[in-house]
């Protein structure tokens, strides 16, 4: 049995007429210490896939079972980093992750609690920004301690929703490697959602792509058999990424391509031609 | 160094950059771009002052005239000539018995609030000796079991500025323990949040008459056999119930329009209930909350004059229609001595409610 499933999801917004299928059919495992990408076009339906996955939202076909258990609602055992961080503005990055830790351990003490989160905010790197505002920190900064709280809770499984999607090229590739760290230390389960291919085939064993939605589905799965730790310079030189890159990004092009077709209608123009206004303004 | 960093404090609560300009003139770092902030700061508003205070004198002096005219007029044409000549020479003379009744000018309301401030320091004088001189018979009266004897003379214009500040305060108070909790609970709830709609949107335009009515209505009956100071309560209850709605709609608005970031945190974390409202909710919606009572507080102080006018209860409101009534020779410039005090005690407390709103406010995309 997979550690996170899948089975023939759907997700409709709306009723009625106005009802759209944001997902439809979708069918994925997962098993347990496995890291798994998944890339998609943006508006593709990945955040209402993460979303499922994570219990915010409840699928209207199928279901999502998490170790054989159907997901009704959100979990400490699924710790969650968003998009776009989700910090709370008015608390200090320890006080942020303090408050998850003491959901997550609600009986330790105040001590250990306080340990927990100097631990992982030491993690991320951040001990001298412990006592700093999300407003004083910058994105890179904002989105480690979103990491740390996430981790802090000590999930099985970790699921993300385009963490890095707002940061500049060289500070994601510095927390790609520090999440990557982290992942193998902590030994958990890892779902990322991204829309960046590299990024995907760098950190994942799996990368699967999402045809965009309405109705998005998943597409065939690549493997990626590059070993661990993974050399980020020689990566681009190794054939392995190059045919899986280049696999991924046919593939979701070739969609686009075909969306696009479908869209391109023919209209026939007016046939106008320039009036001649020279003599008008003499 | 302490002085300067007071000063500076005193600058931000000021809010306008005012004293900040002045002090780089003292300290003798001026450059010139502050020399421009100098004038544009320092210089215009003192102009304007100048300008405004140049046309109130000369408003006042036109109708002075036109009052003063129409009375001789009026002694040529019931008394005759004799009798209108006798009226030009008691204006002249600057006489109490005749002088026309109109807008009094700068100096004159200058003047009241000098006798003002004299009148607070007989009474206050007035007052020590009345309690040196019962102190001894007070002492004795206590011992026996009977209530002391107390001042009560005439209030002077400080203590009624301090009453109407104690009914504001009472009122704002009041409005704060009403409005915060409903708004939030109608703002947590849909279904609530649309039953008390009609009734919040039918009560926030009655006017503050009306409320004084109604509440004087239900406090004429609650405190019929009570000695308590029915004015002082009906009054602050007024002034609670008119000035309430703008907190309770922002605070609804605040509480139902969090964040759905914060909210999906809330969730991922599994915070119950209770938790969810104190550490997300509450806090993420405070800035509106506090624009809400900011509001509340302008509105209480504006109210509470008319209300206390109508009410008969002691303060600024009763101060301004007693001078009314009264129709003294400086009645007119007391009561705009009074409009000063009042707006700028009203500027005053904008100030600092606006002072505690920018150290609860963080900026709504920091998180983000």
């Amino acid at each position: 049995m997979a550690y996170l499933e899948l089975n023939n999801l759907s997700k409709t917004y709306g009723q009625g007429n106005s009802a759209t299928e944001v997902l439809s059919n979708i069918n994925l495992s997962i098993e347990e210490g496995e890291f798994v990408a998944i890339v998609g076009f943006t508006g593709s339906g990945k955040t209402t896939l993460v979303n499922l996955v994570n219990g915010l939202l409840q699928p209207t076909k199928g279901e999502v079972l998490f170790k054989g258990q159907a997901v009704v609602g959100t979990s400490h055992e699924r710790g969650v980093i968003f998009q776009n961080y989700s910090l709370l503005p008015w608390l200090t990055v320890g006080q942020n992750v303090y408050m998850a830790v003491k959901e997550s351990f609600p009986k330790e003490k105040k001590s250990t609690l306080n340990k927990i989160v100097s631990k992982y905010v030491e993690m991320v790197n951040l001990t001298p920004a412990l006592n700093k505002r999300p407003a004083e920190l910058s994105g890179g900064m904002r989105q480690r301690v979103a990491v740390a709280r996430a981790l802090a809770m000590k999930p099985e499984m970790i699921v993300m929703d385009e963490p890095l999607g707002a940061l500049d090229a060289l500070t994601r590739g510095n927390l790609q490697d520090e999440i990557l760290n982290i992942w193998e230390k902590e030994k958990c389960t890892a779902l990322l959602i991204t829309n960046d291919v590299d990024e995907g085939i760098y950190m994942a064993d799996r990368i699967i792509p999402l045809r965009p939605g309405p109705n998005a589905t998943l597409g065939p799965e690549f493997k990626i058999n590059i070993d661990r730790p993974r050399d980020k310079t020689g990566l681009n030189d190794n054939p392995d990424f190059k045919r899986t890159r280049n696999a991924v990004i046919e593939y979701l092009m070739d969609i686009g391509n075909q969306r696009k077709s479908e869209s391109e209608k023919e209209y026939e123009l007016p046939d106008l031609s320039p009036k001649n206004f020279v003599g008008h303004f003499k | 160094m302490k002085q300067s960093i007071a000063l500076g404090k005193l600058t931000k609560f000021m809010g306008s950059g005012f004293l900040g300009t002045l002090k780089s003139i003292f300290t003798g770092k001026i450059e010139k771009e502050d020399f421009k902030n100098f004038l544009r700061k320092v210089m215009v508003p003192i102009a304007s002052i100048l300008i405004f205070i140049g046309l109130w004198h000369m408003g006042a002096k036109s109708l002075y005239t036109i009052e003063a005219n129409y009375k001789i007029e009026k002694a040529l044409s019931e008394q005759g000539q004799q009798a209108a000549d006798a009226m030009k020479a008691c204006i002249a003379s600057g006489d109490v018995s005749c002088q026309p009744n109109t807008l009094p000018s700068p100096a004159q309301v200058w003047a009241s609030y000098k006798t003002l401030l004299q009148d607070h320091y007989a009474i206050r004088a007035n007052k020590k000796a009345f309690k040196e001189k019962t102190a001894t018979i007070n002492a004795e009266r206590l011992a026996e079991g009977k209530n002391p004897i107390t001042y009560t003379g005439r209030p002077s214009f400080v203590d009624q500025i301090l009453t109407s500040l104690k009914t504001v305060f009472a009122g704002f108070l009041l409005a704060f323990i009403i409005a915060v909790p409903i708004g939030i609970v109608i703002g947590l709830s849909k279904t609530l949040r649309s039953s008390a709609n009609w009734l919040i949107q039918i009560f926030k335009p009655v006017s503050p008459v009306v409320w004084l009515l109604l509440v004087f209505m239900i406090v004429k009956t609650l405190t019929k056999d009570s000695q308590s100071d029915s004015a002082f309560i009906i009054s602050f209850i007024s002034v609670g119930l008119c000035a309430m709605w703008p907190t309770l709609v922002n605070t609804a608005m605040g509480v139902a329009s969090v964040d759905k970031d914060y909210i999906n945190v809330a969730k991922v974390l599994k915070l119950g209930t209770f938790k969810k409202v104190y550490q997300v909710i509450l806090p993420s919606s405070l800035p509106l909350i506090f624009t809400g009572l900011r509001i509340t507080l302008s509105v209480s102080w504006m109210v509470l004059i008319a209300i206390e006018l109508l009410a008969q209860s002691p303060g600024l409101g009763s101060f301004v229609w007693e001078e009314f009534q009264n129709g003294a020779i400086d009645s007119n410039s007391k009561i705009i001595v009074a409009m000063f005090v009042i707006g700028g005690i009203g500027f005053l407390l904008d100030r600092m409610m606006l002072t505690i709103q920018n150290m609860v406010s963080f900026n709504k995309n920091d998180g983000v």
